[in-house]
């Protein structure tokens, strides 16, 4: 198979115009005709819904929450970039799309990226115009701070809750439409099929998780806007019902899944405490615009941080990247965090963490002014650990955050199956092998508000849609499909919860796909998530019946799904014979160590077919052309 | 830490509940309530039980999933707390914790702690927004929206939509809910446009939806999570009245409501 992006030919500026130009419309008399499902009510598809809605479409919206404004976007705390410059710091299109390029350490597409930064400053305009709070200057202007490593001042936000209100100025939209008609919203149910008939994607299968009913959803179109996959490592920052089902059951009917391997390791989060540790908590980056990150200089030194004089503290990151300092990207000060900590320099009870001191910022600006700025933040951190991190350094650790492999899209963010369409994170597009702090909700509101509309209308208008009901054998096979697997599950009755599964299976991935990967602990890794997959469908016990409520029956079949996803994510990895962005393979690093990419053999996308149960993968290349941001080692010494 | 947790289990809404007691002999204060359910549940699905059914998701006290009523309170003791937040460590060796699920009239039962909060969403969905399509947005800089109106705003705008207010007020009033949004909307200028027809569609709906009346009692703002001040009931009342004079020509026709589970 080879891979058509889409990309329009001539200069990157002129390419959306262009392909917007190009794109066929549908007559608004007919749009109520043509019925388009998203599944997923985050930012990206909440503003998709919406903004679909308000076309004219026929829309029907899934989530698997009890009401669409509680998606897992409502958690991102820090911020959503764009490019306007009010600032006056040097901010343009051209900026913002080369610090992304350069962020994903070259393995984005260039086309996406210039798309993505032109876009950026009218999703800013509408979330004003819907609403939202975002943060102001006593003129009544817009706010804007530096963020993750930018150099300039793009980030704009609503105190520590940015995805919180921009979710809800999506949630408005959508429920608007909702009242208008134009679309059906359909929460606590969740899509565990799509049905492709004649090659075309034409609907999905979904199991209601409060009576157990299955129903199937026939459209002219399928958008996914499901999120990420970071669950696979079971403890994450990701809200706890984060799962890669809906993809995942996308790639085995034929998506391709593109850049598994590429996960993002977020360098502050509060350290794990227990075993009995549910999820990790993010600490917003932000805070590392203000704090300062150390380790004592003596290895396992037992004073508490307070009594350790200056000059026995090691401001690591200060002191090897001192144009970036603490603001470093997010891969580069994770996997220093990391390298302290296994060197022996961690503090805590575990040695799993580094202090994020904000004395200095304390002393300067008052408590005052840091309260205001991470006020929620601090509050959540002493409600955690009961320590005041206004009187003592909070104590910090990298934990998985984010993941910007997905399912492969072309330009038009359809998959490789005609009119699947793939949005926000559960797509692979903009974010090569690092994301940039604060552009996720940036991606997922363009790809929402902005981008499907037009391309969804284009296939839509450029297309014949046979007639499909549920008799079709297609749809028929896909709903056996489902309720086999559920009656599986429900009759193993082994000896173990899902949990535990789960959690054992996190843990195989953390250690040997987590922040740093060698082949042969890769290998190691394929063959024991393997075996324990095997025990998986021998001994797993799912507690109740497939008719009411059951969440461990809803969590048995996202894990079986991560347990397969968890073995392309390690292939992918071994596949991958480079460091780039957060995928560091430790044979390949230079020699002060960072990352050392190969352009030659892997500036490509991988994107995996799926061959049956019993076949390895098939890899599929999409090779990446950098016409206007020309590949470098990324520096920030 | 020895504690026992007595959790009200019902397996749905036509059949009866019951207070069921769990010892539980190994709890670490450092655990969140949750995860000290979520201990319990692996216990039981061991000992072949089925496990008690509670919601949740973001467990960092933004997604409003989590809430029960623990010990007669709606989140628990520690104010200005999720129950997905709060920490054992607020609680002593051998305390007896009493887990039950939101109780009012528009939030039917689902199974033991869940209940179904649509009515919430019915609410915004007859108003709770600016009716501004995507593409009709002005450049954002036009609009000046100084500080305090928009520290205002965002702080009626963090309300998180989990219903302690409603589950603790005596009349199961969702009016701090309702003016939350109210207040948010209203005071921004992108909002004024529509501010009387938002009261008046609002609480509407609010009514509709077999929401108690509020008596100002305020036991709401004192159980919400993000501590969600009463001034905003006030902001909404105000609207409500001037609207009601304003537009006696136009009085909305509420969104019917949905009781059934969803
Ligand atoms: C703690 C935290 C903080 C963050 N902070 C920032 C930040 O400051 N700035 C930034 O840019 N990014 C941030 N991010 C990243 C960003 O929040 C996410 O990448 C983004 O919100 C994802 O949005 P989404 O719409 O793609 O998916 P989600 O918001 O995850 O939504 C997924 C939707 O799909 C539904 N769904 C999933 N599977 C199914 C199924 N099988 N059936 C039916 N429905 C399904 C869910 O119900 C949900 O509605 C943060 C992430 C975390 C974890
Ligand atoms: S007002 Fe407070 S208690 Fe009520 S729903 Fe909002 S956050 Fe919850
Ligand atoms: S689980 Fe999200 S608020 Fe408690």
């Amino acid at each position: 198979m080879k891979l058509d992006a889409r990309i329009p030919s001539g200069p990157i500026q002129e390419a959306w115009a262009k392909a917007c130009f190009d794109m066929k419309l549908v007559n608004p008399a007919n749009k109520r005709k043509h019925s388009v499902i998203v599944v997923g009510s985050g930012l990206a598809g909440g503003a998709a819904a919406a903004s679909l809605g308000e076309l004219g479409y026929n829309v029907k919206c899934f989530c698997f929450q009890d009401s669409p404004r509680r998606a897992h976007s409502i958690a991102a705390q820090g911020g959503i970039n764009a490019a306007k410059n009010y600032p006056n710091d040097g901010e343009s299109v051209f900026r913002l799309f080369y610090d992304t390029v350069k962020g994903g350490d070259f393995r984005a597409r260039e086309a996406n990226v210039y798309r993505l930064a032109q876009i950026s400053g009218k999703i800013i305009d509408q979330c004003v115009a819907q609403g939202v709070p975002f943060a102001r200057e006593y003129g009544g202007s817009l706010a804007n701070r530096s963020f993750g490593g930018a150099q300039v001042s793009r980030t704009f936000y609503a105190r520590g809750q940015t995805g919180q209100q921009l979710l809800l100025g999506a949630y408005q939209a959508l429920e608007r439409q909702v009242h208008a008609g134009s679309v059906t919203m359909i929460p606590r149910t969740e899509m565990l099929d799509l049905i492709v008939v004649d090659g075309q994607a034409r609907g999905i299968v979904t199991r209601s998780l409060i009576t157990g009913e299955f129903n199937v959803h026939i459209a002219d179109a399928v958008i996914l806007a499901s999120g990420g996959y970071s669950n696979v490592y079971y403890l994450s920052t990701n809200a706890k019902g984060s799962n890669v089902t809906a993809s995942w059951r996308a790639y085995k009917r034929g998506a391709l899944f593109a850049n598994p391997c590429f996960t993002q390791i977020h360098p502050t989060c509060i350290p794990v405490s227990g075993d009995y540790q549910s999820k990790l908590t993010l600490m917003s980056e932000s805070l590392r615009n203000d704090g300062r990150i150390w380790v004592p200089k003596k290895k396992g030194d037992p004073r508490p941080p307070n009594e350790i004089p200056e000059e026995e503290r090691d401001y690591y990151l200060e002191r090897r990247y001192p144009s970036f300092g603490n603001l470093v990207p997010r891969d580069v000060a994770s996997r220093n965090a990391k390298a302290m900590c296994d060197e022996g320099y961690g503090v805590g009870k575990s040695g799993l963490g580094v202090y994020l001191d904000f004395s200095e910022s304390i002393a300067r600006l008052g408590e005052k002014t840091v309260r205001e700025r991470y006020g929620n933040l601090f509050d959540m951190y002493q409600r955690i650990t009961d320590e005041n991190p206004y009187k003592t350094p909070m104590r910090i650790y990298p934990a998985i955050h984010y993941t910007m492999g997905g399912l492969w899209v072309d330009y038009q963010l359809q998959s490789n199956i005609p009119g699947l369409f793939v949005l926000g994170e559960a797509n692979f597009s903009d974010h090569g092998a690092n994301r940039l702090g604060a552009s996720a909700l940036m991606q997922g509101l363009s790809d929402g508000y902005f981008i499907i509309p037009y391309t969804v209308g284009n296939y839509l208008a450029s297309n014949k849609f046979a007639k499909v009901d549920e008799s079709n054998p297609a749809v028929q096979e896909a709903v056996t499909a489902v309720k086999t697997k559920i009656d599986k599950l429900l009759s193993i009755k082994g000896n173990r919860t899902v949990d535990s599964f789960h959690r054992e299976l996190g843990k195989i991935v953390w250690d040997y796909c987590g922040m740093a990967r060698t082949a042969e602990g890769l290998e190691v890794a394929i063959q024991k998530i393997r075996a324990l997959r095997d025990e998986y469908w021998q001994n797993v016990t799912v507690p109740g019946s497939g008719d009411d409520l059951n969440e461990s029956l809803e969590k048995a079949g996202r894990v079986a799904d991560f347990f397969e996803l968890a073995e392309l994510m390690c292939i992918d990895a071994l596949d991958r014979n480079e460091s780039c962005g957060g995928h560091f393979r430790e044979e390949y690093q230079t020699p002060d160590g960072e990352a050392q990419r190969d352009d030659e053999r892997y500036s490509y996308v991988a994107a995996w077919g799926y061959n049956g149960p019993d076949a390895p993968p098939e890899l599929i290349k999409e090779p990446l052309t950098f016409e206007y941001v020309h590949p470098s080692q990324r520096s920030y010494k | 830490m020895k504690l026992t947790l007595k959790i009200w289990r019902q397996k749905n809404r036509n059949e009866k509940g019951v207070f069921v007691k769990y010892p539980m002999n190994d709890v670490d204060p450092e655990m969140s309530m949750l995860e000290c359910l979520d201990v319990l549940n692996e216990s039981l699905i061991l000992r072949g039980e089925v496990p008690v059914a509670f919601e949740h998701d973001c467990r960092e006290g933004i997604c409003g999933s989590c809430g029960f009523v623990i010990n007669g309170v709606a989140h628990g003791p520690e104010r200005g707390t999720t129950a997905c937040q709060l920490s054992m460590r607020h609680f002593k060796d051998g305390d007896e914790l009493t887990l039950e699920p939101w109780r009012a009239k528009a939030f039917p039962l689902v199974k033991d702690l869940v209940v179904n909060r649509r009515a919430l969403d019915h609410i915004i969905e007859a108003g709770g927004y600016v009716s501004v399509s995507t593409g009709q947005a002005p450049e954002g800089n036009t609009l000046p929206v100084g500080k305090e109106i928009a520290d205002q705003s965002m702080d009626a705008a963090a309300c998180i939509g989990c219903g302690a207010c409603v589950a603790a007020c005596p009349n199961a009033s969702a009016a701090l809910f309702t003016g939350a949004k109210i207040t948010h909307l209203g005071v921004l200028p992108q909002g004024e446009p529509e501010r009387e027809r938002r009261a008046l569609s609002m609480v509407a709906q609010m009514n509709a939806e077999a929401f108690g009346n509020c008596t100002s009692i305020g036991e709401c703002t004192g159980v919400c999570p993000k501590e969600i001040p009463l001034e905003v009931i006030a902001n909404m009342n105000r609207d409500y009245v001037c609207a009601s004079f304003k537009r006696r020509e136009d009085l909305p026709t509420p969104v019917a409501p949905v009781l059934q589970h969803t």
